[in-house]
């Protein structure tokens, strides 16, 4: 178990106030500027080195994305803090912004600096109002102490930071469609080449981080590389957010180490599942673009990139989601396609129509009114969304059905029989 | 996507208060110089909550002509963007969250308490306009559900009775009271046990 102390997120319950004072006494703000005088290789290379991945789904090593950012030249730099938090099952960064705001601003002095940014936009979901009103209030405690702004703490560097919400829309956590929206337009997903890094905000060299990745930074700074190293199995390394949700007798955010076994996390911090593990009938690990894990699987796999890919299934945002024998698994994966339909920006042709498709079949699963050939007709469908489209929304709604199919497949033709021979008796 | 319709009876004509025309002069200055149109969102945001949560016609003109923005953009972006309620609402608008991580904890109860207490099924509004009821999709509080949002605010953890009581105190005037109905602080585990805080060394 995490020890106490190796926590990044130590007011994550909202236990003590978000307050400059608290956050200070927290141990916040407490070294900032020497870190940055160490200069802006130094935190890129600790980053690294740190091996951290990016916490908002993707996972991609952060001090590499940063390393991508050109050298300074006449175009300004931009930091994208990517707090648009909507993917289901996932509850995290909500915490960060209204019980640890000054964490998150910190990162952002660091990260900025880090890529040579004078500038940070805060994309907070629109539907996080109270959420937002409390980081509005940290940023201007933090112009007042001279934490941001000109010469920000005394480092040198200029460095403001803007908070600008959404207006709801899932979409717009994919970092393109999230630059398409601050931009002032839709939030539909750019075409890459060019990368963020070349031409983001603005046509500028821009990094976009989730909450939780920047507010993880400057405690890696301040306790090195190796500290965060020792969590978690290699490439996997560090502390981590989990949402546990569900059919779980206490469900919850906690912090852990990377890698902890699923099994463990349910049962020592979610009070297990409803009615005893041996209720379980399938977990959703990493927020609900992650394929289901059907009981066995659970029963061993580990909680890190690696390990739950060699599920087929993905880490993705640690965003749980516990399922017990009670649950009509097809409506459950049926109300996601509803969502993916809901969300689909429309750009891409495979993903605009494909999601509705897809949502159709699966109310037509839910009652069983289908043949057992549409079940190999809606898993290539799927197939046929996945990979074709301009950003990974399509993928996130093929993945889910393709979970249920995997695993689930009897499941879906007793329903199809049942519902067969009810038709013939009426 | 959403692809909401315009009301049909639109007022003809929209202006920013005083105040409300200086808070948007500030949020403009927050994006680089002709990048104005950055200020989209926040300005149909601050127009809506003017106008009494829902955005006339005659308000997004307004906003395309300060951000000097062809009005079709700024359509666009109304459309888009689930947030911009494009005809009135009522007084409260409910927004039951009913994805897959409510509805395992019982947001179809949810829904039926609203539906018994009110009248009116999701999408409709109270006679009284006091009320509409919406289905909406995740609100990112999963591990806080069932979660409603009713106009600004989160109230989480509910059950038919305290959804049930939310509504008789919102009938009744009285004030409610946002975060968790069951008193969790956060998303703490019930059981604090399992989990200590811990202070840096």
């Amino acid at each position: 178990m995490l020890a106490p102390h190796d926590r990044i997120f130590t007011n994550l319950y909202g236990h003590e106030s978000w307050s400059l004072d608290a956050a200070r006494r927290r141990g916040v703000w407490s070294n900032t500027s020497s870190l940055i005088l160490k200069g802006q290789p130094w935190i890129v290379e600790e980053i690294k080195a740190s091996n951290l991945r990016g916490r908002g789904g993707a996972g991609f090593p952060t001090g590499l994305k940063w390393s991508f950012m050109p050298k300074p030249s006449d175009k300004p730099h931009y930091l994208i803090i990517n707090a648009d938090e909507s993917e289901p099952g996932t509850s995290k960064d909500r915490d960060i912004l209204r019980f640890d705001p000054h964490r998150l601003l910190e990162g952002a002095l660091c990260a900025a600096f880090a890529i040579h940014a004078h500038t940070a936009y805060i994309y907070v979901r629109g539907e996080f109002y109270s959420e937002a009103q409390t980081l509005q209030k940290a940023i201007s405690e933090a112009y007042a102490a001279g934490l941001l702004g000109r010469n920000a703490c005394g480092t040198g560097w200029d460095c403001d930071v803007y908070l600008h919400r959404g207006a709801g829309a899932y979409i717009c956590g994919e970092e393109s469609a999230l630059m398409e929206s601050l931009e002032g337009k839709k939030g539909q997903p750019r075409n890459r080449p060019p990368f963020p890094a070349g031409a983001g905000l603005y046509a500028c060299p821009t990094t976009v981080n989730n909450v939780e990745t920047i507010a993880s930074v400057p405690e890696i700074l301040r306790r090195g590389a190796a500290w965060f190293n020792q969590f978690g199995r290699p490439k996997n390394n560090g502390t981590k957010l989990y949402c546990i949700s569900g059919h779980v007798n206490t469900p919850c955010n906690v912090e852990e180490a990377m890698s902890i076994p699923l099994k463990e996390l349910v049962e020592k911090y979610a009070g297990g599942v409803r009615g005893g593990w041996d209720n379980l009938m399938a977990i959703i690990p990493g927020g609900s673009s992650t394929p289901m894990l059907p009981k066995d699987v659970c029963e061993t796999v580990l909680m890190d990139f690696d390990g739950l890919r060699e599920a087929r299934s993905g880490l993705g945002t640690a965003g749980v989601i516990v399922m017990d024998k009670s649950t009509d698994i097809i409506y459950a994966i049926a109300r996601l396609a509803q969502f993916y339909k809901h969300e689909s920006c429309g750009q891409c042709t495979p993903c605009r129509e494909g999601t509705g498709w897809m949502a159709r079949i699966m109310q037509r699963m839910v009652k069983g009114d289908a043949t057992i050939a549409e079940i190999d007709h809606l898993l290539e469908l799927t197939r046929q969304v996945e990979g074709h489209t301009i950003c990974a929304l399509g993928d996130a709604a093929a993945w889910p059905i393709q979970g249920l199919i995997r695993h689930f497949r009897p499941v879906l033709e007793q329903r199809i029989e049942q519902f067969r021979k009810q038709a013939k008796a009426a | 996507m959403s692809a909401e319709e315009m009301a049909i009876e639109q007022p003809a004509s929209f202006a920013f208060t005083p105040n409300n025309l200086a808070v948007a002069q500030a949020v403009i200055a927050r994006y680089p110089t002709g990048r104005q149109a950055s200020a989209v969102l926040p300005l149909l945001d601050l127009a809506q909550r003017q106008c009494g949560n829902w955005l006339p016609r005659a308000a997004m003109d307004c906003v395309a002509e300060m951000l000097e923005m062809p009005r079709i953009r700024v359509y666009e972006v109304a459309t888009f963007y689930t947030m911009f309620n494009l005809k009135p609402v009522g007084k409260n608008l409910v927004q039951v969250c009913t994805t897959t991580p409510c509805w395992l904890c019982g947001s179809d109860k949810v829904v039926k308490v609203c539906k018994d207490k009110l009248g009116i099924d999701p999408g409709e509004t109270t006679a009284d306009g006091q009320f509409t009821v919406v289905e909406t999709e995740c609100l990112g509080a999963c591990v806080n559900a069932p979660v409603v949002q009713i106009n600004d605010l989160y109230y989480e953890d509910l059950t038919e009775e305290s959804m049930g009581k939310l509504l008789d105190d919102l009938k009744a005037g009285r004030e409610i009271k946002s975060g968790s109905q069951k008193g969790r602080q956060g998303s703490a585990p019930q059981a604090m046990a399992a989990v200590t805080v811990g202070r840096k060394d």
